[in-house]
């Protein structure tokens, strides 16, 4: 499971691997650290979690997220990127790698470790050596041309959240076209829209979530039962 | 120059360095650095004091793991010994656990393996000289980029703190070139002598900002 195992010090503590790492990334304000804190209420009862967020000038998603008590203290990390959030994601990703560590030896059994990026522009992508998966979230006040402009992150993610629909009447943005111009970049790969507002528990991008551990749960254990047939067809001859 | 070696002064060597300011943004915060000409005096001061130290620390290191590297301790002590400042002693573990991570990722070496052990986090000067001396480089060397990184890195820093002229602080640091060379000859001296008697020169003013930078509500930078 995951992209890049060489620097990983943790791939064989579990059965099923490291926790997934799964990266949150967006233009600022488009709704990272409330979809983080509602992908924590709505997993925390069934899946071993932690945060780390990648603040721009303070700590204020660490604080949000620890205000709202999603999550204990010692489930969260906050590192500070130098002034180039998208740097810490994807070109030195070693801040990031050294909490998701700390957090995993603190927690050995985590399954899951959600990496909010500092907001950023279209261009901001996840390194496959952080995340395993990624979601991009928009804001639908950000504009409804945003999907056909495309950018790295609106076009590989592995699921892009329009959010923010409560506000598309007030500004004007046409949902259906942003769907539209989103599938056409990306290739068939999911969108989702919300409203984090109107429906805090963001349930479509937890049942994404729950889907993408199932199939890698899947996938190692075919993995398995086949190193076990090796074993066996060697014993045998 | 082997290229590995260029690889491992390069800036953009995934080894956490973009985060770390080297005390630059509280001398900023303080009003101490406004313009390219303080920025290259705290530059200045700052080879001469833990620029200095660092690139003997990390000569002592290369040679250290040459000689095969076992035991890190005592030159750990010594690293801590030098460096008052507890944010600094962290931020200076932080870097040396992402440079240990890339260097080992990179280049195999018992040595590099040996500093895993070391709790905390290795300092980051002994693991940039066991990275070089596992790519076979001399001590000589391994201070060179050392001194190269402690002036560098806080000069990247300024301009984007700043905002200040990239051109101009690319002049300084042609300026300071010679001096830079300097302070890794001073500090290659030093390789193959008892530990107990590397430099220790110390620069009290930056020992405070890096503790007030711990205390700051904003900041962009680790250290
Ligand atoms: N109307 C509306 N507001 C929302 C929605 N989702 C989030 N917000 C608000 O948008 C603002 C920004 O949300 P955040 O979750 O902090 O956004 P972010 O992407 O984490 O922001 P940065 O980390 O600063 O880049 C907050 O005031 C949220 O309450 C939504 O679906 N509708
Ligand atoms: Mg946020």
């Amino acid at each position: 499971m995951g992209a890049n195992h060489d620097h990983d010090p943790y791939a064989a503590t579990r059965p099923h691997g490291r926790a997934l790492r799964l990266g949150i990334g967006g233009p600022v304000g488009s709704g990272k650290t409330a979809l983080t804190a509602a992908l924590c209420r709505a997993l925390r009862d069934e899946l071993d979690l932690a945060v780390v967020t990648n603040d721009i000038y303070t700590t204020e998603d660490a604080d949000f997220l620890r205000r709202e008590a999603v999550l204990s203290d010692d489930r969260i990390t906050a590192v500070r990127t130098g002034a180039c959030p998208h740097t810490a994601i994807r070109d030195d990703i070693s801040a990031n790698l050294d909490a998701c560590e700390a957090l995993q030896e603190r927690h050995p059994g985590l399954d899951l470790i959600i990496v909010e990026s500092g907001g950023d522009n279209l261009t901001a992508l996840f390194s496959q050596g952080l995340a395993d998966r990624q979601i991009f979230v928009l804001d639908v006040a950000g504009g409804d041309d945003v999907p056909r402009k495309g950018g790295l992150g609106v076009a590989a993610a592995d699921l892009l959240v329009i959010n923010k629909t409560d506000l598309a009447p007030l500004v004007g943005s046409d949902l259906a076209m942003m769907g539209r111009d989103a599938g056409k970049v990306r290739g068939g790969k999911p969108v989702v829209f919300s409203s984090l507002r109107e429906r805090p528990g963001a349930d479509e991008v937890a049942a994404w979530i729950r889907g993408v551990l199932h199939d890698l749960a899947h996938e190692h254990g075919e993995h398995e039962h086949e190193h076990g047939r090796e074993r066996e067809r060697a014993a045998a001859s | 120059m082997r290229a590995s070696l260029l690889l491992l002064a390069d800036s953009r060597l995934p080894a956490g360095g973009h985060a770390h300011s080297g005390g630059l943004e509280p001398a900023v915060a303080a009003g101490a650095v406004r313009d390219v000409p303080a920025l290259a005096d705290f530059l200045r001061g700052r080879l001469a004091t833990s620029g200095l130290v660092a690139a003997a620390l990390a000569a002592a290191a290369c040679a250290h793991a040459a000689r095969g590297g076992g035991a890190w301790a005592a030159l750990d002590a010594e690293t801590d010994a030098r460096t008052p400042s507890p944010a600094q002693r962290a931020a200076s573990r932080a870097q040396g656990r992402s440079l240990l991570r890339v260097a080992r990722t990179a280049w195999a070496s018992p040595a590099l393996d040996a500093l895993a052990g070391t709790p905390g986090g290795p300092h980051h000067p002994a693991v940039l000289g066991a990275a070089a001396a596992a790519m076979g480089a001399a001590p000589r060397e391994a201070a060179e980029i050392t001194a190269y990184m402690a002036v560098t890195g806080p000069a990247s820093a300024g301009i984007r703190l700043l905002g200040l002229d990239p051109l101009a602080v690319n002049r300084a640091l042609a300026v300071l070139a010679a001096d830079v060379d300097a302070v890794a000859a001073e500090a290659a001296g030093f390789a193959d002598g008892p530990w107990a008697e590397l430099p220790a020169a110390s620069a009290p003013l930056l020992d405070l900002y890096a503790e007030r930078h711990l205390r700051t509500d904003l900041r962009l930078f680790e250290s």
